[in-house]
């Protein structure tokens, strides 16, 4: 079984890329989609970023769950954007053209759902970066490069070793939900929702018990071998830069700088196609 | 050696944890010289593991308390020289491997501590692969902590200290996780290390039997807080001290005493390979002859059947291969074999937790296959290796009610029901406690008592003695003893412990490999040299014992040796 969003070792260019590039490049490509409303922008980036997702050699089994809860959410914030605030995209684009008009209060403006779809577009362009980035970075590389960008290495390293403890806590918990089925605790799909969050706290009960004492455990033998000790620490698994390394970066803040040239150069994040 | 001046000296050191009445140390003098090898014995709360954490300064640095008296090592003082200043001299091995790994691979591990010196990228290159070398780890390097053996996460907590090249190693209970074979191999490697690193070693450890397996220059006896013993490992066989504070002496000693063999330390009891059987042939053989063999009583009828089972997790590797055998209603069946050789999940495809790919598991005669985990569970009950793993309530009614509760059984029967369990148990007087206010030993009674109040015909106990010393195993297994008396069930048990499985199970099933390589009583599998080899068992140090003694059925020899025991416990 491929465990979900962890990190897979390959042999692709975004693989060999180091920790520190991938790390800069994800920061400035979620600025970008954060910042720009610009409909052509943010299809670009999808493009780019189907393409990196191909390269990269990414499973579906790895992204999918969290890619289908993603879209759950976001069919659920569209729609609360648009009962929240129907005329919201007339106000943006400064015009009205009425589709169909539903009920009450509100009708369905194209201003409207061109906002909406690019709300949408947003999280599309980001979505795939955040899949590469954690499924292709090795954890301990990217605890390097978060402590290589000014970080302290104790918040790094807690990230690192979090992602190191996600596979055995979820090995501890299939164990610990077996057997509490065996004594007769429904947790199949059978069982009443209701039933089954309450029976859930018999499993993270124990859980966090168990989990407690590797913590004891763990944090005795960081200290032992000097985890603390200095203020600074060097990283076995930190890459050093290579020439492709320097392109992605000079591209990653190449295209920051053009994205938002051409985001703001009529003075607006939004890019208006009613004018 | 004696000439030098000690590398580890206690001076009248006492120590009271804070949040204790008494000290756990009471003053401990002890010298111990550079490149000995020191074996510390001691049942828990004797103070050994205490002693151990002085060594390293996590006393009194990260477990408050007062300290007396003076402690020095390498002519430092841990207390002044604090964690990290001690993590330079001596290096501990826990005995959690998997809480000793914390880096995400091999190679990273075994850097941890450089990477926390500061050390640069490409000394530390070097000196991970010089350790790697002499530990064997080169072709795993960049293998994560899930893909290694046991055996082999130990060498990388070795490595992982050794890198600092510390003075003096630290071994917390080295043995406790690990199947007896590759105990044995540790107990090897670290011998070898032992004579070609200029170390000194200090092993913290019941298993004294395992620990022996290689030369030990003194074993120290300890039992609340004091040294009640400094001796040479012949010598203190010899004597009863073992046995008198809580220690299980080798089995071939026992076999002796129990003989009536007045042992001496010119006989170098240490080793059953070396020792000088001669003096007490004849008494042995005599007595042979006059004990008892144990009479087996079978009922006839099946519990049950697993045919030709087989699993596999994905393509690559098949876990159970074909494996078939049936288990009689009231037996006492022990599943051993080496980590990872199946057993676990050999227990998960009985209790419904995986479905098998291939074959059929009936119970009572009823194919299982269709039968849900929680409608298993009310056949099959499966205890889990801690209790902490299943124990969700607060109060120990609760905790013993959950599976009838959930069951919705009538409250007046849970009542009843329950109370009896607590009764067989033995644990009706705190029927109304909280947990936590409960020792391991009785937490372990909780969690067997609020499977077997379900009422289960089989269950299945998973390690129920790892990590414990003798007195607990003891208290334990006496405790299934007793219930067998008291109840009719028949249990399943997955254990490493060799002493164990001669001592309580009727039957043994080796696994290796996913397959099923003898199904027999356990004295014939521990005398059985390949199967032993083949399945990473430790052959009984009885089979030595009596092959020494010139008696052929070596087999029937620890049949009679642990019925002995038994009427005698």
């Amino acid at each position: 079984m491929s465990k979900m969003i962890s990190y897979e070792k390959k042999n692709t260019p975004v693989h060999k890329l180091s920790g520190f590039t991938k790390l800069i490049f994800f920061i400035l490509w979620c600025l970008t989609s954060a910042l720009t409303f610009d409909t052509r922008v943010l299809f670009t980036m999808i493009a780019i970023g189907v393409v990196i997702y191909i390269i990269a050699d990414v499973k579906w089994q790895q992204v999918g769950g969290i890619f289908i809860a993603v879209m759950i959410f976001m069919v659920i914030n569209l729609v609360c954007i648009f009962f929240f605030s129907p005329y919201e995209g007339c106000k943006i684009y400064g015009s009205r053209t009425d589709i169909v008009h539903l009920f009450g209060d509100y009708t369905l403006t194209k201003q409207q759902l061109f906002y909406e779809l690019n709300v949408f577009v947003k999280y599309f362009a980001v979505l795939p970066s955040v899949f590469i980035f954690l499924v292709t970075t090795d954890p301990s590389e990217l605890a390097s490069s978060i402590n290589g960008i000014g970080v302290p290495y104790t918040i790094a390293y807690a990230l690192e070793i979090t992602l190191r403890y996600i596979p055995d806590i979820q090995d501890e918990f299939h164990k610990i939900k077996n057997a509490q089925e065996a004594r007769g605790i429904e947790m199949s799909s059978k069982g009443k929702l209701f039933d089954r969050i309450k029976n859930t706290a018999i499993i993270i009960f124990p859980l966090l018990f168990s989990t407690m004492e590797r913590i004891g455990v763990v944090s005795n033998a960081m200290e032992l071998r000097g985890f603390g000790k200095k203020k600074k620490r060097t990283w076995y698994s930190k890459k050093p830069l290579k020439a492709a390394d320097i392109a992605v970066i000079a591209f990653s803040v190449g295209f920051f700088v053009l994205t938002m040239f051409i985001t703001y150069m009529d003075g607006s994040r939004f890019y208006n196609p009613f004018i | 050696m004696v000439e030098n001046a000690p590398i580890i000296e206690f001076s009248d050191v006492s120590f009271k944890y804070r949040a204790q009445q008494e000290p756990t140390l009471k003053n401990i003098n002890l010298k111990i010289y550079p490149g000995e090898k020191i074996l510390i014995a001691g049942q828990s709360g004797s103070g050994k593991s205490t002693l151990a954490h002085c060594l390293n300064a996590l006393i009194p640095c990260s477990y408050t308390g007062d300290m007396s008296g003076t402690l020095r090592v390498c002519g430092e003082e841990p207390s002044k020289l604090g964690v990290f200043g001690m993590s330079r001299i001596v290096g501990t091995v826990l005995q959690d491997t998997d809480g000793q790994f914390i880096a995400l691979t091999v190679a990273e591990d075994l850097a941890f501590a450089l990477e926390n010196d500061n050390i640069p990228q490409d000394q530390m290159f070097q000196k991970v692969d010089e350790v790697a070398q002499k530990l064997e780890l080169m072709p795993f390097l960049s293998n994560a902590p899930g893909a290694l053996s046991g055996g082999q996460k130990q060498r990388v907590s070795l490595g992982g200290v050794m890198a600092c090249d510390v003075k003096v190693l630290l071994f917390d209970e080295p043995l406790a996780n690990l199947d007896p074979a590759t105990g044995k191999r540790t107990i090897s490697l670290i011998d070898d290390i032992l004579h070609n690193e200029d170390m000194t070693v200090v092993i913290i450890e019941h298993r004294l039997e395992d620990v022996l397996y290689k030369d030990v220059d003194r074993v120290i006896l300890m039992d609340e807080g004091k040294i009640v013993a400094d001796m040479h490992p012949d010598e203190i066989l010899c004597s009863n001290l073992l046995i008198e504070n809580g220690i299980r002496e080798p089995l071939y000693i026992s076999a002796l005493k129990a003989a009536g063999c007045e042992l001496t330390p010119q006989t170098h009891p240490q080793h059953i390979e070396t020792m000088d059987i001669e003096p007490y042939k004849d008494e042995v053989k005599k007595w042979y002859h006059s004990a008892k063999f144990p009479a087996s009583e079978n009922s006839s009828e099946t519990l049950l059947e697993v045919s030709h089972l087989k699993y596999c997790y994905d393509e690559s590797r098949q876990v159970i291969d074909d494996v078939s055998f049936e288990i009689k209603k009231g037996e006492m069946i022990s599943l051993v074999g080496k980590n990872g050789a199946g057993k676990s999940t050999l227990a998960s495809l009985i209790c419904g937790f995986n479905k098998p790919d291939e074959g059929v598991i009936k119970f009572n005669g009823e194919d299982m296959a269709n039968l849900s985990i929680k409608e298993r569970g009310e056949r099959i009950g499966y205890v889990m290796q801690s209790p902490n793993q299943m124990i969700s309530k607060p109060m120990i009614f609760e905790e013993v009610s959950l599976g009838l509760v959930s069951r919705g059984v009538p409250e007046d029967e849970i009542k009843e029901r329950v109370n009896e369990i607590l009764r067989i148990c033995g644990l009706y007087p705190y029927r109304n406690w909280p947990v936590s206010a409960l020792s391991f030993g009785q937490k372990k009674r909780v969690s067997i008592a609020s499977i077997l109040v379900m009422n289960p015909e089989l269950i299945i106990l998973d390690e129920p003695t790892a990590g414990q010393d003798y007195k607990h195993y003891t208290e334990i297994m006496e405790f299934v003893h007793e219930v067998r008396q008291k109840m009719p069930i028949t249990i399943l048990m997955i254990t490493h412990d060799m002493h164990l499985m001669l001592e309580y199970t009727d039957r043994t099933l080796v696994l290796t490999d996913g397959k099923l390589l003898m199904n027999a009583a356990p004295a014939e599998v521990l005398t059985n040299n390949d199967v032993c080899d083949r399945a990473y068992l430790k052959r009984t140090s009885l089979y030595d014992l009596s092959l020494k003694c010139e008696i052929d059925n070596a087999g029937e020899f620890a049949a009679r040796f642990i019925e002995d025991e038994r009427r005698r416990r």
